[in-house]
Formats: structure tokens, sequence, C-alpha cells
């Protein structure tokens, strides 16, 4: 891709990034928007967010991974523990991210 | 929202800052590492910044920095772009009730700005979808802290992309962060149900290509959630509780 033609790309990818997250905001009169999506966004995020933490914890390159000595699972269990106990997420944040540096820096994992 | 008051005195925008100030650290963690990527996949540093500034949507850059580079057909790049950002139509969806009689130019400067974790922060703080005057300070106080914490950071990817290791591993902030922010959603067997749901749907279907797995997990996850508020009984009229009242 020459450097206009990416610059183009780039253009329509901010297009894109407008659209659809302004889809049934932008519109003049009201989108009729279906029951079944009003239930669901209820769900919506939430469903969005596991499905991009999950594979992110338990996937190696398009695996599931089989050791369980992976820092990425204890550091999940230690934000996911402070969660719980605590509900702030800049200490989820601090105390999963200093596990995994831990494990990965000490043991290699 | 009164004329005379700027936005950013209300104190609704320094809740909406504040609240957004917590995961902050995640998205520029996540900023960082995309910025990184992005000059380390090829792109240089001017179509990097340009990027950024311009798209603002990093699992959407992530997605698509392959296909610019590789020069695949810039119909495909933008194919890919409306997949991954596919749940953002969804959430548009969301909005509508609480800005959809603001003017459409500020509307679509609030759909350009409008990230994951402003929507999931703004539903988590008026899960009501009434509109009332301290949304919109609310809305840009995590709009602005989420932009500078992205773009900042980003930026600085782009620019010490070659000193970072990336044996550290910083990317999983931007995971842990969306860990706390799904917890803080979790509130019933229902919500429990769902997550477990797309857990397994977006690991079962991760193969699929274009980041289809997270659209899959999000219909499971709507399906299995849906089905259950269906057949739950009615809910119980609520009571309204008096402190002062023991009949």
């Amino acid at each position: 891709m020459s450097t206009w033609e990416a610059v183009i790309a780039l253009i329509g990818l901010a297009l894109i990034t407008v659209l659809t997250r302004g889809f049934f905001l932008l519109p003049e009169r009201e989108v009729p928007i279906p029951a079944w999506l009003r239930e669901a966004l209820r769900y919506a995020p939430l469903a969005a967010l596991v499905a991009v933490v999950v594979p992110e914890t338990v996937m190696t390159q398009g695996h599931l991974i089989h050791d369980w000595r992976d820092a990425r699972l204890f550091a999940a269990a230690a934000g996911a523990l402070w969660f719980w106990w605590r509900r702030g997420i800049l200490g989820t944040i601090v105390c999963g991210t200093v596990v995994l540096l831990t494990l990965r820096l000490t043991l290699g994992w | 929202m009164s004329v005379s008051e700027p936005l950013w005195r209300h104190p609704e925008f320094r809740r909406g800052a504040h609240e957004m100030v917590g995961i902050a650290l995640g998205i520029a963690a996540w900023g960082l590492v995309t910025g990184v990527a992005m000059v380390k996949t090829g792109l240089g540093v001017p179509l990097s910044v340009l990027m950024s500034l311009l798209v603002f949507a990093g699992s959407a850059q992530l997605a698509t920095l392959p296909l610019i580079v590789s020069g695949a057909p810039i119909w495909v790049v933008w194919a890919t772009a409306i997949c991954v950002n596919l749940r953002f139509v969804i959430f548009s969806a969301g909005w509508r009730p609480y800005f959809g009689h603001l003017p459409r130019r500020q509307r679509m400067w609030q759909a350009y700005f409008t990230a994951d974790l402003n929507y999931v922060c703004f539903m988590r703080r008026f899960p009501e979808p009434k509109p009332s005057p301290e949304q919109l300070p609310y809305f840009w106080g995590g709009a602005v802290v989420n932009w500078l914490a992205w773009q900042v950071l980003s930026l600085l990817g782009i620019f010490l992309a070659d000193t970072i290791p990336t044996a550290w591993g910083l990317g999983f902030a931007g995971t842990l962060a969306l860990l706390g922010l799904t917890g803080s959603l979790l509130s019933d067997r229902a919500t429990w149900l769902a997550a477990a749901v797309a857990g397994c749907a977006s690991v079962a279907a991760y193969s699929l290509p274009l980041k289809l797995n997270i659209v899959t997990a999000i219909a499971a996850a709507i399906a299995i959630g849906v089905l259950l508020d269906h057949f739950k009984a009615p809910p119980a009229p609520v009571a309204v509780a008096n402190p002062g009242d023991r009949t």
C-alpha cells in the first residue's frame, strides 16, 4: 500500500469509528430499535469484556494453554481476588501486574 | 445544562473523570502497547501517529494493522474494522435514549469519543435510560480522561517502540482493567451465567477470522441472558423502605 493509499485507509477507518459508534445515535429520526436488542443491551458490554479477557488469559497464539505455570493465570486470579475483596479497579490492575511481573522476572513463567 | 456554566466546571465532570482515572492505568498501558505494535509491525512513525490520532479505536487498529502493512485491498481493511467495531453498533442503541435529543453535530463528536469503557462506566452510573442534566458533563469528564490516557501513551509507545521490552507483558494491564470492570457488572445469576457463556464462546470461536469470536460471544451471552430474563418470574413490587415505619 502506498503512503497515500494508507492515508485514505486511515481516514476511512476514522469514519468507521464514528459511524459504528454512532449507528443508532446519529440518525435525526428515532430508528426503531428492536425489542430484543433493547433487552440485549444489558448483557452486551459484559459479554464484550469477558470475550476479550478470557482468551487473553487462557490462550496463547490461538490455543488453550497446557501449562499451569503461566504468569497470566496467577495475575488474573490475583486481580479477581483483589476486586472481590476491595472492589477497586485500580487495585485490580496494580495487584495483577505486580504478580505478573514478579512471576515473569523471577521464575520466567 | 445551563449555558453560563462550562461543562468542565460541573461536579459530574469531575466525577466522570475521577471514575475513569481508576481505569485509565489499564487504558494507558494498552495505548502504549498499541503504539509500540504499530511501529513494530512496520507502519512507520508518521502513519502510526496519524492512525492513533485519527482512528482512536484500539482493537480496530490492532486488527487492521497487519492488513495495511501487507498491502491488503482497502475494502478488506475497512470490512475488518467494521466487524471488530460491531459491538459499538450495539452500544450506540444504548446511547440513544440519553443523547438522542442533542444537536447532531454534538452527537457526532460524542460518537467519536465513546470507547468501550466510557459506555460501561456511563451505564453503571446512569442505569435508568432517561436524559438528565448530569449526564453530559459526566460523559465528557470520562471521555477526556480516556482520550488523554490513550493518546499520550500511544504516542509515547510510537516514539519509544524500540526501547520497551515486549517481554514485560504490559499489555496484560489492559486485560486486568477489563477484568475489574467485568467484576463491577456481575450482579445476579443471569449476568454470571451470561459471562460464563461469553467466556466459553469466545475461546471456542477463537479461530474465526476478524475477531468474530467477540461478536459470537456477545450473541451467545445475549441469547442466554434474554432467555433467563424470560423464564424468571416478574419482579415483585418494590417495597418502599421507610426506616421510621414499623408496621
